[in-house]
């Protein structure tokens, strides 16, 4: 009887759940989560980077105040707007996008507002519209969409109320548009 | 010592390169350059409106995006034309493609500051061209322009061609791979009849056989600086 109760509670740490991440999230979630477990089970500890792991399938709306690479896919809302959200080659995102700086590698369906600049490589696509004081976009990227850098703050570019109690070590938003800043030099 | 220096150097300013051109990067040189005439004026006209809407239509560029959104401060359509008429070409029959462009640009009414038209007219059968232009012309507003560029009939054995604006002055032609062939040169006035509802403002004829044209929306516009 007591044999039978310690096999029914495995002993799960943090590193163990990582190292043995496709058993653990067998079944994706496929109802809205936020900010479930088992995101915790697929954190890498890259830099300070969250990593959403290529087979991972993230539904609802994720939000955070640390940097985000996504090599997954995400379908919802994500919301980082003080930090950097990195779309990775295999990434694949549906969603309405708010963060300081996006750079897109993998494919992005939705809108994305960034308070900095975004960044579109040259394997990266997306179907959207982009609003950024800052746009670079590679040759052979995919852009179907419109491009919006209007010498006006961006609206997402306020700061999030709830976003600031997380946000520990986070700079000043030194990347907060300011009117005839947008300018790249060389333009 | 002197070779060191140059190396630092030289590092130096490609990371300062690196900075500002985060992602589209410089259009590499060896391409035909042209000097515009009507993109200036196109820009001043732009450079009047508070946050002007531009529809660029013709191949994809990424760093004309960046540039024209840097340069004007608003907001920049994409139609790669290119890829979704050769896209149409393979799936559906070509006596479509009239309702096709139709639809595809059926935009508000006078919802756009300006439209960039790149050589994309040359690859069109008439009923196809006079129908984008409709569309566009109804999506312009009153004092709108419109830029468009247009090969003639020596341009027919030339590939497609992507314009790469460097400056305001400054278009680099840069061939690249596609389906789509010429249709062969329109006539001037039948590129005017084809934009009946807008004036030629200014039409100019470059030196390798390009033409420039640009339209206004309405006679009682201010003249173009």
């Amino acid at each position: 009887m007591w044999k039978r109760g310690e096999v029914e509670r495995p002993p799960v740490s943090g590193r163990e759940v990582t190292g043995a991440a496709p058993p653990v999230l067998p079944a994706v979630p496929s109802a809205p989560r936020v900010n479930a477990p088992e995101t915790e089970a697929i954190r890498h500890m890259d830099k300070d980077a969250f990593n959403v792991g290529k087979s991972v399938v993230f539904k609802g709306e994720l939000s955070g105040s640390e940097d985000l690479v996504v090599e997954g896919t995400v379908e919802g809302k994500v919301e980082l707007r003080e930090h950097i959200l990195t779309v990775g080659s295999h990434g694949k995102i549906k969603a309405e996008v708010f963060a300081k700086i996006v750079i897109v590698l993998g494919e992005v369906v939705g809108n994305i507002t960034a308070s900095e600049k975004v960044e579109l490589r040259e394997s990266g696509s997306v179907d959207g519209d982009i609003t950024a004081p800052r746009v670079g976009i590679a040759e052979g990227a995919h852009l179907r969409g419109s491009v919006d850098m209007q010498k006006k703050p961006v609206a997402a570019a306020a700061p999030s109320p709830a976003a600031k109690p997380e946000a520990k070590l986070a700079p000043l938003p030194a990347g907060a548009p300011a009117a005839g800043t947008q300018r790249a030099p060389g333009a | 010592m002197s070779g060191l220096r140059g190396w630092l150097s030289r590092l130096a300013s490609e990371r300062q390169a690196d900075d500002a051109e985060p992602a589209g990067g410089p259009e590499p040189a060896g391409y035909p350059t042209v000097t515009s005439k009507g993109l200036p004026k196109f820009l001043a006209y732009l450079d009047t409106r508070p946050a002007p809407v531009l529809l660029d239509l013709g191949a994809f560029s990424g760093s004309n995006v960046t540039f024209f959104g840097q340069r004007l401060g608003g907001k920049v359509i994409i139609g790669d034309l290119f890829a979704e008429l050769e896209r149409h070409a393979r799936e559906s029959p070509a006596e479509e493609l009239a309702a096709f462009l139709s639809k595809r640009f059926a935009r508000e009414e006078a919802s756009l500051d300006g439209v960039l038209l790149w050589d994309v007219c040359d690859y069109l059968s008439r009923p196809a061209a006079k129908a984008l232009a409709a569309a566009l012309v109804r999506a312009l507003r009153p004092d709108g322009a419109l830029l468009g560029f247009f090969g003639n009939a020596s341009h027919v054995d030339i590939g497609c061609t992507r314009f790469i604006v460097e400056d305001d002055l400054h278009v680099r032609l840069r061939p690249h791979a596609s389906a789509l062939a010429r249709q062969g040169g329109m006539q001037n006035r039948d590129i005017i009849r084809m934009f009946d509802g807008l004036r030629v403002s200014d039409s100019y004829l470059l030196q390798n056989g390009w033409r420039e044209m640009l339209f206004r929306k309405g006679g009682g516009g201010r003249p173009i600086i």
